[in-house]
């Protein structure tokens, strides 16, 4: 005797599904680094040489990754959440499969751009 | 081929139970449907389930297929067997009442918590309602009306499995229509009840109604457009009063 | 309580309910216009690495950058607080005191980012 099915991955394997749930954990990881984000900027008002102690940190891998992490999470959450508000106010033309394609692919490009363009 | 067998799983008891295999012939052109037909009629008479139309018309004979909430009648075997095997479970989001049938009362009751019926003023006496065909809220209301209310969205839903008391992509969406059928009276009601913590707000966009929808409805569109006429209601007042 | 007010307070609810979905979404299309620009002006600065002298060379007593920013830090303020409400109601609908967090969330972007923007307006420097 066990309990009944409830919804599992299968029923929730679809695209529009998939897209929801990374604007949504992206949203939240993003809001956690918001704090962090201010404060080694509000290093400034201590003067450069302040602020830069902070982002000579920037030197390690680790924190390259973390940044290049950031800069992908927060592509996929512009794209998917103006794909949001295309499907809110817009004219309904469907879940608009096209814009997770481009979140996807475009948050992989900017990702690549910035492992580029960093030191 | 006839030689082979599928392995079935099928859901038997209520909220608990057990999936017990059965083995069943498989033909080249087999729904669904007629696989648990086939176990009730010929392996096991005990095992409960609905259907009537069979010919995908009525939505009765929906079921949890594989994981994916579908009318069996117009599943093909063919297409969603996983290897030989396949699995049947009732609906999800809803009480069993046995085996693969589901208790339908929390989910009509719902659409009338939406105020999703009709009512008019007027009465045999007066003229004909002149109602636009082509207006843009009659255009509106004809994108979402073709619902029979069998319940694959509703089973569908995160939202729904995860809060009890969300209203459902159905039953927003029959409030939808409605709120652009000129000729209805209760817009105001209907705005209040889709409005609040189980109402359309709730909705976050997962899509898996639309996605599912036997009849290709959106319920998705509909809920977006209360989403605005709420918000516009909440802030500004509506065409009918305010909120 | 009589039956109109228990209807009038699901009212006032609903009202709350729609008013901050509306805020989130216009706060998200102000955020759509400030994180494009974000992106695009963080691409510029990281090139040849990051340094504060950089980028305070920019900000440094620029109205047009710290309105931009403070305009940044206030889409923020109301949108991240309300989209993380969200997610505590759905995965901890029991817990009453959960509903602190995006308040404590929302203090923290109004005043460190504030700060922050003050702070590479000035470069430690006086006004």
């Amino acid at each position: 005797m066990s309990n009944r099915p409830t919804l599992d991955r299968r029923a929730k394997s679809h695209l529009s599904y998939f897209m929801y749930s990374a604007h949504r954990y992206s949203g939240l990881l993003l809001a956690c680094f918001l704090p962090l984000h201010f404060f080694i900027l509000s290093q400034s008002l201590k003067g450069a040489s302040a602020l830069d102690q902070y982002l000579k940190l920037s030197d390690f891998w680790a924190i390259k990754v973390g940044e290049w992490g950031l800069v992908t999470l927060l592509t996929i959450h512009l794209i998917g959440g103006v794909r949001l508000l295309m499907i809110e106010f817009g004219t309904w033309r469907g879940l608009r499969k096209g814009w997770i394609q481009a979140a996807i692919v475009i948050s992989i490009i900017f990702g690549i751009l910035f492992l580029v363009l960093a030191d | 081929m006839s030689e082979n067998n599928l392995k079935v799983k099928v859901w038997r008891g209520k909220e608990q139970g057990e999936f017990v295999e059965y083995l069943v012939p498989r033909n080249s052109n087999q729904t669904v449907l007629d696989v648990v037909t086939y176990i009730q009629r010929k392996i096991d008479p005990t095992l409960s389930y609905r259907f009537a139309c069979r010919v995908g018309m009525c939505g009765s004979c929906a079921m949890t297929v594989n994981g994916v909430a579908r009318w069996t009648c117009r599943t093909h075997v063919a297409k969603i067997v996983e290897g030989n095997s396949l699995e049947i479970a009732p609906l999800n989001n809803l009480p069993v009442v046995k085996d693969l049938a589901t208790d339908m009362r929390e989910f009509f009751n719902k659409w009338k918590g939406a105020v999703g019926f009709f009512k008019g003023e007027q009465t045999r006496f007066d003229d004909f309602a002149k109602v636009k065909p082509e207006s843009e809220a009659r255009q509106l209301a004809n994108a979402g009306i073709e619902c029979i209310g069998c319940a694959v969205c509703y089973a569908s839903c995160d939202v729904v499995a995860s809060r009890s008391d969300y209203l459902g992509p159905a039953a927003l969406n029959r409030a939808w229509t409605l709120t652009n059928d000129v000729r209805d009276v209760q817009q105001l009601d209907r705005l209040r009840a889709v409005a609040g913590d189980a109402g359309c707000h709730t909705c976050h966009t997962h899509g898996s109604c639309t996605e599912r929808c036997p009849k290709q409805l959106s319920p998705t569109a509909g809920i977006s457009g209360l989403k605005k006429l709420v918000a516009t209601a909440a802030v500004r007042g509506s065409q009918w009063g305010k909120l | 309580m009589s039956a109109t007010t228990i209807q009038s307070s699901a009212i006032r609810t609903a009202v709350l309910q729609a008013k901050l979905w509306y805020a989130q979404r216009i706060s998200a299309m102000v955020l759509g216009i400030c994180v494009a620009i974000h992106l695009l002006i963080m691409f510029y600065a990281i090139r040849g690495g990051l340094s504060a002298g950089e980028i305070l060379g920019r900000t440094q007593g620029s109205w047009v950058f710290a309105i931009f920013y403070e305009v940044f830090v206030l889409a923020c303020f109301v949108h991240a607080p309300i989209g993380v409400a969200n997610i505590l109601r759905e995965n901890f609908p029991s817990s009453e005191k959960v509903i602190i967090l995006p308040w404590v969330l929302a203090c923290l972007i109004l005043v460190m980012g504030t700060v922050a923007v003050i702070g590479v307006f000035t470069g430690g420097g006086s006004l």
